[in-house]
């Protein structure tokens, strides 16, 4: 390319290529999630506090999973790793797709020539890295503190798990997040999601300490798949690979729909409200 | 008696803009929302370089006309040409030459104000230089503040900033100094004054008729989604102490009587309902008018305003 410089793009003959600026994108989006402090707690604090909260409450006690009972801080670790995964793959999206629209940040963007595929997949990978942080840091402690490891033969079962739960709740953040209208409405309805839906998924209770219904209930959504599937990667009973095909084939359909709502309903302009 | 549109398409305007080619073509623009018309019918040109400003009350269809042309909102019927497309089919390399200040937007409020030109600069394929745009825009001693802790006068010079990034060809600003105080006003006012000397077509929406007088090579008066009058600062504005002649007629039930004051006093003739009235002061009285027409749901189709040949 020649060296235009003292006006550029203005030079006879000088057609620059748009840029594609995903990492450039990815940098601006990662530096704010770093500076938001209620972000950061809410990702990286609140699932390793509830891990420890619930985990030194019942330290002592068993509990019912498939194949045997197993300890019930060990029960804890892969569902708040499920919990961890959740909030910064989808709470912590729909937040800030939401807070980007209605500040009219993506407005401002839709007047550049920034394509949208740029926005969504920076976004999309901010989520992704979270998910993956958060998840090492729970199976960190999972193991530091709890005992809690996954055996060998079960570990690509466990990686496949994170992968097709993050994606999951990634394309379902944002198909939430193109149906809430106002700011203020998406705390409410994160937390009127998430947290009924974690409560029957067997994340903070386990699922055979459940009334019939309310389990079965859970089956339907997508929390409790995730949440199981990567039990059966760290209970010690499973025997064979760990892999659970229908837990994902659950899981990859809630994505589906969500990915469809997503891209049938993004937004760059205010839904105001 | 010629009126203010006959001088303006006559030829010897003053200005270079006149010699420049249209930039944003218009011809009979409409918007209706809900059945109600936003904008009814809008024809208007702008040539290269030129600063060319819409005036007008709250609701008079400026923000709608100046969505349209940015390409964020679909019309209902007319032409619209812009920078040789249709915004509405205009695509990225469209977008990379206009730049875009919006009424009401919000910067990234975790970055500074240096990280958020260099994010948007690095969206376009030429952008200007980021210290040298916030030096433009008189930012540079905040260029470390992050956006979420400026005041509202420094994000609006960082609203400019951003639509200038990209060094755009076409720069529109809708409501640029809305909500200021005077002193954040008159620098911004020199801010934008600034652009024009870097060549810029610029296409401005305001309800300060100082602005418009201030900025403008061509000002467009707009009440309830029409042109009602258009002329140079000078012929509309009233810098000059010539008296201009407002015309039109007002609607069967309507007396002149129940005109606003400031109009009531300069009328000089009534008869069936048409009125005349000789003011120094056009623009600030056509504003005041519209304002008043449109609050009482009135429609004054053949609203001019004339300066006495001369």
């Amino acid at each position: 390319m020649s060296a235009v410089i003292t006006h550029p793009g203005r030079a006879a003959g000088t057609r620059r290529e748009l840029p594609y600026p995903i990492g450039h994108q990815f940098h601006a989006d990662l530096l704010c999630y770093r500076r938001n402090l209620q972000s950061v707690f809410f990702t990286m604090l609140m699932p390793v506090l509830f891990l420890v909260i619930l985990a030194s409450i019942f330290r002592n006690a068993t509990v019912g999973a498939p194949g045997g009972s197993i300890k019930e801080s060990v029960y804890y670790v892969p569902g708040l790793i499920a919990y961890g995964l959740i909030t910064a793959a989808f709470s912590n999206l729909a937040l800030s797709v939401v807070r980007n629209r209605e500040s009219g940040i993506y407005k401002r963007r839709r007047a550049t020539p920034l394509p949208a595929s740029v926005v969504i997949a920076s976004r999309a990978a901010l989520a992704a890295l979270t998910a993956l942080a958060i998840t090492v840091v729970m199976l960190g402690i999972g193991w530091a503190a709890y005992g809690a490891s996954i055996p060998g033969r079960t570990a690509p079962a466990f990686v496949l798990d994170v992968v097709v739960g993050a994606a999951t709740f990634c394309c379902l953040g944002f198909a939430v997040a193109s149906v809430i209208r106002n700011v203020d409405a998406v705390q409410p309805v994160i937390w009127a999601t998430v947290l009924p839906l974690s409560f029957i998924s067997g994340i903070f209770i386990a699922t055979a300490e459940l009334p019939r219904w309310l389990a079965d209930i859970g089956y339907v959504f997508p929390v409790h798949p995730l949440a199981a599937a990567l039990l059966e990667a760290y209970n010690p009973h499973t025997t064979g690979s760990g892999l659970n095909w229908g837990y994902l084939a659950i899981l990859a359909a809630w994505g589906v729909a969500g990915l469809i709502i997503a891209v049938r309903r993004f937004n760059w302009l205010p839904r105001g409200g | 008696m010629a009126s203010v549109h006959d001088e303006l398409t006559g030829a010897g305007r003053a200005g270079a803009a006149s010699a420049g080619p249209a930039v944003i073509e218009v011809r009979g623009l409409r918007k209706t929302y809900d059945g109600i018309e936003a904008v009814a019918g809008i024809d208007l040109e702008v040539r290269a370089g030129e600063v060319f400003a819409f005036l007008g009350p709250n609701g008079a269809g400026k923000t709608t006309t100046v969505e349209i042309l940015e390409g964020y909102r679909h019309r209902t019927s007319g032409d619209v040409c812009v920078l040789g497309a249709d915004p509405t089919q205009a695509g990225r390399d469209w977008r990379a030459r206009i730049g875009v200040v919006l009424q009401e937007s919000w910067p990234e409020e975790e970055l500074t104000a240096e990280e958020c030109l260099t994010l948007y600069a690095g969206y376009y394929p030429a952008p200007r230089p980021v210290a040298e745009t916030l030096e433009l825009v008189g930012l540079t001693d905040h260029r470390a503040v992050r956006c979420g802790r400026m005041s509202g006068g420094q994000r609006r010079r960082l609203d400019v900033a951003l639509a200038l990034i990209g060094d755009p060809e076409l720069i529109f600003l809708d409501e640029p100094t809305t909500g200021f105080d005077p002193a954040a006003r008159q620098s911004a006012w020199e801010v934008i004054a600034g652009l024009r000397d870097l060549g810029k077509t610029i296409f401005l929406t305001t309800h300060y008729m100082e602005e418009a007088e201030r900025l403008a090579d061509r000002i467009a008066v707009l009440a309830a989604g029409r042109i009602v009058a258009e002329g140079t600062a000078a012929t509309l504005g009233g810098r000059d102490t010539e008296a201009s002649v407002i015309s039109f007629t007002l609607p069967p039930g309507v007396a002149a009587a129940d005109l606003p004051p400031a109009l009531a006093e300069c009328v000089t003739r009534t008869a069936n309902g048409h009125v005349e009235a000789d003011t120094t002061r056009p623009l600030r009285l056509v504003g005041v008018l519209a304002g008043w027409a449109q609050a009482r749901g009135i429609d004054l189709p053949d609203l001019d305003v004339h300066r006495p040949s001369l």
